[in-house]
């Protein structure tokens, strides 16, 4: 399928002056995993709040599975799947009583909502809590029971409010493959996330959203083409070294605080025997020596314009 | 579906929140009745009402009976916005209001549970009302539309409050109000202030009505008052609940 799923132009939204979404376009084709990635406050949710119906947009049109959010809100939200950010279950009620409540809500009849639960239970590995309430169970067990509730009703289309933030290592594994497993059925997922990791695991699509404009996108190949390519840390020990290391090797960039530099290079063994050569020629010797290649964080960090503070304070 | 099916599914959640919880309903119908001893045993032969302070104070009970229940519906609307479920079921094809629906129906059953409860207890002790039938089924018509434009209102509150913790003493106000009206003295016994307090604030009608209507001499002017005052609260519930529910998410 190459037709659209979630389509969005020159979306606005703004609380009073402070401006959330800065004229936001967006493309998602169906079938295809969309994540939006960003800092903490960049407007991930309110997008998801935008595309999902929950609030209007100050400017731009948005369409989800071919009905637009504005005026055919129902259609739109007939044809949905969220999940948002916290949670959103009956702690009250029993994993079973929450799933069943989704049945009743959603058109579906008797006897198949009975064999829905069942299987999503069973697919969730909630069999066995599936009559406890849900204020027994543990975070990771609370964001299956949230998913499979929005599966209840079948929805093509999934919105995913940063679904594995809080969970640990373990769990947030477990969901990834029920994500995989929802792309394999044909479901379009859009995931917001503010782990690099998971944008790389899971997305088609990544676009990298700051302070409410989208400033790059792509796949995760294309984003990490983006920054700086691989190459050669040195550690000295004495400033004297760095500045005579720096002398020799062009186009390298020096970290006076760190006493570090940065060579450019592909990390391949030709290129870094002759820079080792070329340091033993000199008679420098450096302290630590490594390869680097850049990552989603250094894109991520390099996009939203915050300093490599990880590497600055080693 | 229609929204009346989606606002008894609604029903249903609550019925089994109000069974897995008890205590909350336990003090709105408990509450009212210990009150009601308190006032009867305790206080009740220091006031005089020109009768038996039981039928004097029976009617005023009832209202202070609604009012206790409302504390748990005000919670427990608020758990359901700050908990994000009521964003779930707005991003779901379900009629709009049901989840609001749903609270104040509940809230209103309750309401007649702890009626039925205190006017049970007021039998007991002595209550003798001179009421006929139609008299009965007006009272018990009142005691629904107070629950239904209290309800409301409650509602409104509980949607609006930042955390289940604040909607709890946003309610108590409505807790204290009767207090204020002629529910267990008549207002021309309290001080200045107070006493134009008293008898302009809606509960007085509402209290006096039914007193009206037990001791089968109904007041055709306080019990307009009363109808009018209900619609009047149940009206700006709904318009304030309705707005709130649209614009938080």
């Amino acid at each position: 399928m190459t037709s659209s799923a979630i389509t969005a132009s020159g979306l606005r939204k703004s609380y009073g002056n402070k401006i959330v979404l800065d004229g936001i376009d967006l493309d998602v084709r169906a079938g295809t995993v969309f994540s939006l990635l960003g800092p903490n406050g960049a407007g991930k949710t309110t997008t998801v709040n935008v595309l999902t119906t929950l609030m209007k947009a100050d400017g731009g049109t948005v369409h989800v599975a071919g009905h637009d959010v504005a005026t055919e809100a129902k259609s739109v939200r007939a044809a949905i799947g969220v999940t948002g950010q916290f949670a959103a279950v009956d702690e009250l009620l029993t994993g079973q009583e929450n799933l069943q409540l989704m049945v009743d809500l959603n058109p579906v009849p008797t006897d198949e909502g009975k064999r829905i639960i069942a299987d999503l239970l069973e697919r969730f590995e909630l069999v066995e809590s599936a009559s406890k309430p849900v204020s027994t169970y543990s975070g990771g067990m609370r964001r299956k029971l949230d998913l499979a509730m929005t599966l209840v009703g079948d929805p093509r289309i999934i919105f995913l409010d940063e679904p594995t933030t809080g969970l640990d290592p373990r769990s947030r594994r477990t969901m990834w493959t029920i994500i995989r497993d929802l792309v394999a059925d044909g479901v379009t997922i859009f995931l917001t996330t503010q782990y690099l990791e998971e944008a790389d695991q899971l997305a088609d699509q990544i676009a990298v959203l700051n302070q409410g404009r989208l400033v790059a996108q792509g796949t995760a190949e294309e984003l990490k083409r983006q920054v700086p390519g691989t190459h050669i840390r040195l550690r000295f020990t004495t400033t004297h070294e760095l500045d005579a290391a720096a002398h020799i090797f062009s186009g390298s960039t020096r970290d006076d605080d760190a006493l570090t530099l940065r060579v450019p290079g592909d990390g391949g063994t030709k290129s870094v025997r002759a820079l080792l050569d070329t340091l033993d020629e000199h008679s420098i010797s450096a302290e630590e020596f490594s390869v680097q290649t850049p990552d989603l964080d250094d894109v991520f960090l390099a996009l939203t314009g915050q300093t490599h503070s990880t590497e600055a304070a080693k | 579906m229609s929204a009346k099916s989606h606002a008894m599914v609604m029903l249903r959640r609550n019925f089994k929140h109000i069974a897995r919880n008890p205590t909350t309903v336990f003090n709105a119908v408990l509450m009212p009745i210990v009150m009601m001893l308190m006032f009867a045993y305790v206080f009740g032969d220091a006031f005089n009402v020109g009768g038996d302070y039981i039928d004097y104070a029976t009617p005023g009970m009832m209202l202070m009976a609604v009012c206790y229940g409302l504390g748990a519906t005000a919670t427990s609307v608020n758990s359901d916005i700050t908990k994000g479920i009521i964003n779930r079921f707005k991003v779901m094809d379900v009629s709009r209001g049901a989840v609001l629906t749903g609270h104040v129906i509940a809230s209103v059953l309750t309401n007649l549970v702890a009626v039925a409860a205190l006017v049970t207890v007021g039998f007991l002790l002595g209550f003798r009302p001179s009421a006929n039938l139609l008299q009965w089924i007006s009272v018990a018509g009142m005691i629904v539309l107070l629950g239904f434009a209290a309800g409301w209102f409650t509602v409104a509150l509980g949607l609006a409050a930042k955390t289940p913790e604040t909607a709890g003493i946003a309610s108590v106000p409505l807790v204290m109000l009767p207090f204020f009206s002629s529910a267990i003295v008549p207002a021309e016994k309290m001080g200045p202030g107070v006493q134009q307090f008293a008898e302009y604030q809606p509960f007085t009608p509402i209290i006096e009505s039914m007193r009206g209507l037990l001791n089968g001499t109904p007041d055709t002017g306080d019990t307009i008052a009363a109808i009018a005052w209900c619609i009047g609260i149940a009206l700006a519930g709904y318009l304030w609940a309705s707005s709130t529910f649209k614009k938080r998410a």
